[in-house]
């Protein structure tokens, strides 16, 4: 299975929608890689500054409701384009959480305790996330905050997806 | 234990369920318009499978931005419209026979009682007014729906919204699913279908009822939903009835077929949520989320540049009457749109156009100063035709007022088809005169 996570963006906002991972103009392009450089462009959430704290980044924690509003696939898609495989939020909407997993990424929901653990303890420094969606563990080091470990339940269908890298290799073949 | 509508549909379109709590459904029809689909389309090229499930049961409409507006988007219509005639998809709308898409397939009689089906399109939602599951997706389950008709989805909770009451003079479905968001919040609804019923509801034209399914995913729902009626039965029969597909003969017989796509009595939800309708007045959004309402007359002096109306939510022909009824009495006295404030109609289709025009509707709007574009979605999704400038505040019957949806640093209040008229009136947020204005949209 391919490594998953990477080096954390912590967004520090509730209801982060998909125009705002990526805005309605640029839903005419028409490759997932030319969206990159557009991701997250209309973003403004508490100490977020694009060209700083996107750029390397392998993962996203946030807040709650994440990844609401449009259905467009092209918010994960300039997720991944920018290098970001893993989301790990307090909810998420139910399109955005699907159309990850169809594209074989994570969304990934931890209680808001422990959210609010994540940013307390590790948002304002280099923090790295590594994922094992096998052994159902999600792991957060930073040289200041030291390691936190955390058991992750991923369900058999979003396992599944992982594995395969998305639905349509697993439904073409089944359906 | 009984079974809402919603578990009703899921079981009767079951195909398999590979893992626990994932329910494969059969899908009865499938949507495509040209934002979300070319995407699909080449994905099943590269992968050597291009093909449909079955070219009957797949419609395509080319609205987001309708005419094109620049190359990419001409090369997207391009892609819509050559997969449809290399498919052999008869039902597909290009320009001039268009509209947006969830005025467009309704009105085209393409959604039925007991339907599951998707869309590349989160407010797919709307067509569950017509008793459907009908869920938005994104385009790798538009994908496989476009090529092996089946979609899947955990089986969602119900929600039941009771709108209690009556809606007075002046208030609107809008008025009334912006209360109910305002109570659920953006997540409430999350992995939930919201199912809509009460006296408010069982009164509502089906117009009415795609405004509340239309914005159920601002909740978070997956579907919209409310139980079929005679209300369904007479929007139908023209596509049911003997003119028609001569499904049924009667009335009577497709009611009778019909009410097996109801909830039971003791069917479970979980949640119910009342709202009385007869204490509400108009309302608009004040923030950049859906959920932050409150009673215009308490929003204060809020300049405003642009007034939209149109959108899947409220580009409809009632809509247009509706906002109509507001401006005429104003217009024979000469009145225009405020001298400081630009206003646009756009008519969500073809059809509510003609209808609009033949009614005079349209000579009320252009008399009054409305720019009235063609059918598209537009200005709603900030693609083309009324984008906002940076700082600018728009006055939206639309759905969805993030910041920057409608242009970057655009700001939107979502309100009614009537206290749009109004705002457009008087410069600023505002519902004078509108329950003045006579009821039905007589102008
Ligand atoms: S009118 Fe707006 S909300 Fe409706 S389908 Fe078009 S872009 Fe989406």
């Amino acid at each position: 299975m391919k490594k998953l996570g990477g080096k954390v963006l912590f967004l520090d906002k509730d209801d982060i929608n998909t125009d705002e991972l990526i805005p309605a103009k640029y839903l005419n392009e028409d490759s997932k890689k030319a969206l990159g450089p557009y991701c997250l462009e209309d973003l403004s959430a508490p100490g977020f500054d694009r060209a700083r704290d996107l750029p390397g980044k392998g993962a996203i924690v946030s807040r709650a409701n994440f990844g609401c509003g449009s259905s467009r696939e092209h918010a994960p898609w300039a997720l991944e384009a920018n290098g970001i495989n893993v989301v790990v939020a307090e909810s998420f909407a139910r399109i955005f959480r699907r159309n990850m997993y169809n594209c074989g990424m994570v969304a990934a929901e931890l209680p808001k305790a422990v959210i609010e653990e994540l940013f307390s303890r590790f948002s304002g420094q280099e923090t790295v996330m590594e994922l094992d969606a096998e052994k159902g563990e999600i792991l957060f080091s930073s040289t200041r905050a030291g390691i936190l470990k955390l058991p992750l339940s991923i369900g058999e269908f979003e396992l599944a997806m992982v594995r395969s890298g998305g639905w349509v290799e697993f439904a073409a073949k089944r359906y | 234990m009984g079974k809402t509508l919603a578990e009703k549909v899921f079981e009767t379109h079951v195909v398999d369920k590979p893992f626990e709590d994932l329910w494969v459904l059969k899908l009865d029809t499938v949507f495509c318009h040209e934002i979300t689909t070319p995407i699909a389309i080449a994905d099943l090229q590269a992968k050597g499978m291009d093909k449909v499930f079955d070219p009957k049961k797949i419609k395509a409409v080319i609205d987001h931005v309708s005419p094109a507006k620049d190359s990419k988007t001409a090369e997207q219509g391009k892609a819509l419209r050559q997969w449809a005639r290399r498919q052999g998809i008869e039902d597909f709308f290009d320009i001039g026979r268009n509209g947006v898409c969830h005025a467009l397939f309704p009105e085209k009689g393409f959604v039925r009682p007991g339907y599951a089906l998707v869309m590349g399109d989160s407010h797919t939602c709307t067509h569950g007014a017509f008793g459907a599951f009908a869920a938005g997706v994104g385009t790798t389950d538009l994908e496989i729906a476009v090529l092996k008709g089946v979609c899947a989805f955990k089986k969602p909770k119900t929600l039941k919204i009771e709108l209690k009451g009556a809606l007075p003079a002046g208030v609107y479905p809008k008025d009334a699913m912006l209360a109910v968001i305002s109570a659920l919040g953006m997540g409430g609804g999350t992995d939930r279908v919201l199912e809509f019923s009460g006296p408010v509801v069982d009164s509502m034209s089906m117009e009415g009822r795609m405004t509340l399914c239309n914005m159920a995913v601002e909740a978070g729902g997956t579907s919209g939903i409310c139980m079929p009626d005679t209300t369904t039965a007479d929007y139908l029969w023209p596509f049911i009835g003997p003119e028609g597909e001569g499904l049924f003969a009667t009335k009577d017989e497709a009611l009778a077929e019909y009410s097996k796509w109801s909830s039971d009595e003791d069917a479970e939800y979980d949640r119910i949520l009342g709202i009385d309708c007869s204490t509400l007045e108009p309302l608009a959004t004040y923030g950049y989320s859906p959920d932050k309402v409150k009673p215009v007359r308490e929003m204060g002096e809020v300049k405003v540049d642009q007034v939209y109306i149109g959108s899947c939510t409220n580009g409809r022909i009632e809509d247009l009457r509706a906002a109509a009824a507001v401006l005429a009495p104003e217009v024979r006295k000469g009145r225009k749109v405020h001298k400081e404030l630009r206003a646009i109609l756009a008519p969500a289709t073809t059809e509510v156009y003609a209808a609009a025009l033949r009614e005079g509707l349209i000579e009320i709007f252009v008399q009054a100063g409305f720019c009235v574009s063609n059918p598209t979605c537009g200005a709603c999704l900030g693609m083309s035709s009324g984008v906002l400038a940076s700082g600018e505040i728009c006055a939206s019957t639309t759905n969805r007022n993030f910041s920057g949806r409608m242009g970057k640093g655009g700001m939107i209040h979502l309100m009614s088809p009537a206290s749009a008229a109004a705002t457009a009136l008087e410069g600023r947020i505002s519902v004078a005169r509108i329950s003045a204005a006579k009821k039905g949209g007589e102008v």
